[in-house]
């Protein structure tokens, strides 16, 4: 299939509900059902549904699968039990990221590591070179597996209530923890995960399962104020949460320490990783950090746009990776990879928005926590 | 897709309602659909010249930003205040309550008629 011509599994389910549609990494996927304000608002006070099987499964099998993880990946995956998951990154020789992932211990030599969509080709190949030297099999099952995200403060309660979805081991299902559950005849892995800053879980199922999953979901929780919302929603809900973006926050040109996740890389390691030296090096002196930053009135500085010191600044000292009028917060919020000198919280920067300097304040990530019963 | 066939439209998917030597401007429910929600509406001052083809305003969603042009060269004689204040107005009325701003013209230009318009969208 040539690109943006991809379909979900669920192509169909959101064509009936009157999706709107976007090319996301080559795959049509709903930017938004009707509101993307709405579904944003509906995961933070209730719940949302998403579908993202547009993601990346690639699995990793065999007696020496925790080494090669080890070797391949910048965290100690072998650390993590079975039923844990952990967010890790996937780093060129030279420390750049190339991939963002969750990687969830499925056996005790099994991993499912989930990719972003747009880099499953990078990551299957970069995880098959690596792991050659090590007894494990590397398997690309994107084609075979399903994702759907189910999230928000009332997640739980409609998960309880779906029919015909047996999960023995939902009670005390902690948060980064997954466990198998069984809907109509179909396994289903369950996981307490997710992008959104909100509670909630993430199924991962065979294709064929997907569209009766996702509407016994619907149906359910419609009386709890669960919609079906779109990648839109899904952005704003990410970016309030703090939450890195690969291509826009992460990319090759970005060392971890850079944008805030210095504490995934373990240096050290029996063996050691791929991209360690250059991250026990560290950026260079004066090189970029990410940072958020907030804005009062509603003009939004976006993704590209140019941070400066000072309104007679001739050069950008950053530019924004992502940015958005909050629909939580009601302000402008962003995130930026700026010039360190600038990065300590409570300095005040200027975004250019077309044309315009507008003032903004650099704070703490995250912009929204949400409230730990 | 909502297209009133009384008003014309111009390629930047825009609506013109004429009456007399004024000319009504919003944007299209197409256009509005394509932004998403809309939260933040720029628009002219009332007295400020237009240009025909020049940006006037903004639009900006959540996703994007949309700009606004003139689509007639004239005077800004009138701008919606209620859009401003509310800008999902251009989402749940776009030919009605989410119109944008009024322009007391010179020569009004070859517009789009609702046909034509939809013809464009189609393409």
């Amino acid at each position: 299939m040539s690109d943006g011509e991809r379909r979900s599994p669920l192509d169909a389910v959101h064509r009936a509900g009157g999706a709107s549609f976007t090319d996301f990494a080559g795959w049509q996927m709903p930017v938004r059902y009707s509101s993307d304000l709405a579904e944003h608002h509906a995961v933070r006070e209730a719940a949302g549904l998403f579908d993202l099987s547009h993601m990346a499964e690639i699995v990793v099998l065999g007696p020496e699968a925790p080494a090669a993880l080890d070797h391949a990946l910048a965290g100690r995956l072998s650390a993590i039990e079975e039923g844990q998951a952990k967010y890790s990154l996937l780093l060129a020789e030279d420390g750049g990221i190339i991939d963002d992932l969750v990687v969830y211990r499925t056996g005790n030599d099994r991993f499912l590591v989930v990719a972003n969509a747009g880099n499953r080709l990078a990551a299957a190949d970069a995880l098959r070179e690596r792991a050659s030297g090590f007894d494990c099999v590397v398997e690309d099952e994107s084609d075979d597996v399903a994702l759907i995200a189910l999230q928000g403060p009332r997640a739980e309660e409609i998960l309880r209530n779906v029919d015909g979805f047996d999960i023995p081991e939902l009670d005390g299902l902690r948060y980064y923890r997954a466990v198998t559950g069984d809907f109509r005849g179909h396994e289903v892995l369950v996981a307490r995960t997710g992008y959104t800053g909100e509670d909630g879980f993430e199924f991962f199922l065979s294709p064929d399962a997907a569209p009766t999953l996702w509407e016994a979901i619907a149906e359910t929780g419609a009386g709890a104020g669960l919609v079906p919302c779109g990648l839109a929603a899904r952005d704003t809900l990410r970016l309030e949460a703090g939450m890195p973006l690969y291509g826009h926050e992460l990319t090759r040109d970005t060392l971890p320490q850079q944008v805030g996740l210095g504490r995934v890389p373990v240096l050290g390691k029996p063996g050691g990783f791929v991209g360690e030296d250059a991250v026990a090096a560290g950026p260079g002196e004066g090189a970029p950090v990410l940072v958020g930053l907030a804005a009062d009135g509603k003009r939004a500085g976006r993704a590209g746009y140019e941070v400066f010191a000072s309104d007679d600044a001739d050069t950008a000292a950053g530019v924004i990776t992502s940015g958005a009028l909050s629909p939580t917060l009601g302000h402008p919020v962003a995130m930026a990879l700026i010039d360190p000198a600038l990065a300590a919280v409570g300095t005040t920067v200027l975004v250019d928005v077309r044309g315009t300097r507008i003032p903004a304040t650099v704070v703490t990530l995250p912009f929204y926590s949400r409230k730990k019963s | 897709m909502s297209l009133p066939a009384e008003l014309k439209y111009t390629a930047e998917h825009e609506w013109v309602a004429v009456d007399g030597d004024v000319a009504r401007i919003g944007i299209t429910d197409y256009a509005a659909d394509k932004l998403g929600d809309v939260v933040f509406v720029d628009l002219p001052k009332v007295g400020s010249a237009a240009a025909a083809g020049r940006v006037v305003g903004e639009i900006e969603s959540t996703k994007s930003v949309g700009e606004l042009y003139a689509p007639v060269d004239g005077e800004v004689v009138e701008v919606n205040d209620a859009v401003v204040d509310d800008p999902s107005l251009v989402n749940s009325d776009p030919y009605g309550a989410g119109w944008m701003i009024a322009v007391r013209f010179t020569e009004l230009p070859a517009l789009l008629t609702a046909d034509e318009y939809a013809a464009l969208v189609a393409e």
